[in-house]
């Protein structure tokens, strides 16, 4: 049993309302004073609100916690409070081990100086020490592959490299306590890959991790663990699957269907929005079992359409296109109409994907783009627990060993 | 190594050790602030000489030529220079030490370190256009022909009093700043102001005797007197007035630490 390295109690935060916002000028508080010396003195009595109330938690040696909730929920709150950037109104914590945190892609970066003055610039701010720098500073700049540009002031450096430096440096801390936040949303895909795998060596490297995430995808991947906050409050703590799925399932409940960022020409038709129907179903646009799914997708004809064409597709949260397929010559008289696709089998991994479809008059485009709310899918993973391994699909299997001879049995193959 | 976590409280709760194994992190600031200054101007080092130069030019000329102001039997040039020295050292560390918490408040929100590391990084920085400035008073002191004597050992003693004094000050300053904005907008003709009441443009002996003790309380007109006089051996050698000035830094100083160590823990939510 391993201890704990993190333990808080009853942790919470008060914020005046507006207080980043409006500050107050000097003259403000002088007036105030000359109005009323007293009441200067004593508390503001100021609208006040808790972004972080009563929080209690505990890591123990070597887990990786995740923390998930809507935006606002109080999640950077608590891991500023325990990186110690700001400190609570009430409560305690105790932490036993160097701490590093990162809540920021390229904290302490300046434009003007060089990438090489960066990475000690940086590398110092987010804790390392300058020996510590100079012995990994040339894997720092293998990572962020820009050899060539390194003495050359990042201000001139393109967002992608600016980014890939930044978090190099980052990757390359070696604390005993990481509180990472949401970091891992930059840079091109693959960057981004690197950096999860990065992320995910560092994890298996014992190392304890508290995460901010809102990919559930990594969450998933990495956490031992994951803590709901909502509205400044512990809502469920405990094994990962079990509380993703939960919030998936709630935050897609809240999802409204927008036509949103869709393109065409929407006053001769467009997709109303789409579900999962069956009497199986649990929940509209959420999957969480094995079993045949029929979709419905609606689309709306104020005028009838004779040679309709139609296209759907189906991207996972890395943008990559899992599935497509289309439909030609159709003929579709005004008003609703459904289209049912029947799958026997979806082989997807838990996480949050998108459907894309697509609506046309011959060339003409009616209607095309990503449907909202987005798909998500809770299926147990049954996949390799290493990431290389695990693949792209989510693929159910039985597995079982029927030993036919003795004599083979013992003779490995070449 | 175990830490804890909790609401500020206290009074004096300055954590010395903690700063002392941030001391790489100081490092860095200072030498940011130096690459930085010096990376972008075309004559870069230069311009650490040519503003006090000028400024010397300019008070020989008004102060010295027109307005025949008393200088101690020194050179016009001597004179201002070697009081320019330690006020620009001094105007320049107050200024940015005022603005240090405001200008690195992305940092703030971001990343732990001891805050204090910021103002003291602000006082740092100038050192080395200091130390230049330094070689080119004792060059020009020699050029004058000027007796330089033992007593320049003592020049360190006067800038250790300038740097406390422009740190006592600039951590009021720093954290008010960070709290009210207006102080950006005082601290300027305030160090204005506080040329006037130092011997910078003139000597200190033009000071009627019954006001010399609420001068004296001013620490720079200390510092500028015993800079004069420790290169020159002409002007005020430093007397009782010193004792009392350097009693009025310890208080700023401390005061100014106390303020900003209460303000330290939630300055992030309010800079």
């Amino acid at each position: 049993m391993s201890t704990a390295v993190i333990r808080a109690e009853g942790l919470g935060k008060r914020y005046r309302r507006g207080m980043a916002e409006t500050r107050g000028t000097l003259r403000d508080a002088l007036t105030n004073f000359a109005r009323a010396p007293l009441a200067a003195l004593r508390r503001p009595k100021q609208e006040v609100f808790w972004a972080l109330k009563d929080v209690s938690l505990e890591v123990r040696d070597g887990e990786v916690l995740g923390l998930i909730g809507r935006n606002g929920a109080g999640k950077t709150t608590l891991l500023k409070i325990l990186s110690r950037i700001t400190r609570p109104t009430t409560g305690w914590g105790e932490i036993r081990g160097r701490v590093r945190s990162l809540l920021e892609v390229g904290t302490g970066f300046h434009g003007e100086l060089s990438g090489r003055e960066n990475t000690y610039l940086s590398g110092s701010i987010l804790g390392m020490s300058k020996r510590e720098i100079d012995r990994k500073f040339d894997e720092i700049v293998a990572f962020a592959e820009i050899e060539k540009f390194i003495d050359t002031p990042v201000k001139h450096y393109s967002s992608g490299m600016y980014v890939r430096l930044a978090f190099a440096v980052a990757a390359h801390l070696e604390p005993e306590i990481l509180l990472v936040d949401e970091v891992l949303a930059v840079g091109d895909i693959n960057f981004q890959k690197k950096c999860l795998g990065k992320m995910g060596e560092v994890a298996r490297g014992g190392r304890t991790i508290v995460l901010v995430s809102h990919q559930m995808n990594a969450m998933r991947r990495m956490c031992h663990r994951v803590v709901w906050i909502d509205d400044g409050q512990v809502r469920q703590n405990g094994n990962t699957h079990e509380v993703v799925n939960v919030y998936e399932a709630a935050m897609s409940k809240d999802g409204e269907a927008p036509l949103g960022s869709r393109v065409g020409d929407h006053s001769r038709g467009y997709f109303t929005g789409w579900e999962i129907i069956g009497p199986e179903n649990t929940s509209p646009h959420l999957l969480d079992s094995v079993r045949p799914v029929t979709v419905r997708f609606t689309l709306k004809l104020p005028e009838r359409i004779k040679r309709g064409k139609h296209g759907i597709a189906l991207f996972n949260a890395e943008r990559q296109l899992l599935w497509g397929w289309a439909a030609y010559e159709l003929d579709l008289e005004a008003g609703l109409h459904d289209f049912i696709y029947r799958f026997p089998l979806l082989p997807l991994k838990p996480g949050i994907y998108t459907w894309n479809v697509s609506f046309w008059d011959r060339e003409e485009l009616i209607d095309w783009g990503d449907l909202t709310p987005e798909f998500h899918v809770a299926i147990p993973s049954f996949q390799h627990s290493l990431d290389v391994w695990s693949g792209l699909l989510n693929l159910p299997s039985e597995f079982t060993v029927h030993s036919r001879s003795t004599a083979l049995t013992s003779r490995p193959s070449g | 190594m175990s830490m804890r976590i909790e609401p500020p409280r206290g009074l004096f709760n300055l954590h010395l050790g903690e700063l002392w194994a941030y001391r790489e992190l100081l490092y860095f600031f200072v030498w940011r602030d130096v690459k930085v200054r010096y990376k972008q101007t075309l004559v870069g080092v230069l311009w650490v000489v040519i503003q006090p130069l000028m400024t010397m030019g300019v008070f020989t000329i008004f102060f010295g030529r027109l307005a025949k102001l008393p200088s101690e039997g020194l050179p016009y040039p001597v004179f201002y220079f070697t009081a320019l020295v330690p006020w620009v050292y001094f105007a320049t560390a107050l200024a940015n030490c005022t603005n240090t918490v405001v200008a690195n408040q992305q940092m703030i929100t971001k990343v732990y370190f001891p805050r204090l590391v910021l103002p003291l990084a602000a006082v740092c920085s100038g050192l080395l256009d200091f130390v230049i400035g330094l070689v080119v008073m004792i060059t020009m002191a020699l050029v004058f022909g000027i007796h330089v004597t033992a007593t320049v050992m003592l020049l360190p003693l006067f800038l250790i009093l300038a740097l406390l004094t422009a740190l006592g000050v600039g951590l009021w300053t720093s954290a008010l700043n960070a709290l009210y904005r207006d102080v950006a907008s005082i601290i300027p003709f305030s160090i204005q102001f506080w040329m006037l009441a130092s011997p910078v443009a003139y000597p200190s002996s033009l000071v009627p005797a019954r006001w010399r003790w609420l001068y004296g309380l001013n620490p720079m007109a200390g510092v500028i007197d015993g800079f004069r006089w420790a290169l020159t051996g002409h002007g005020q050698p430093p007397s009782a007035q010193m004792v009392a000035s350097t009693a009025m830094v310890a208080v700023v100083l401390v005061g100014g630490l106390f303020f900003f160590q209460r303000i330290e823990g939630t300055v992030a939510d309010r800079v």
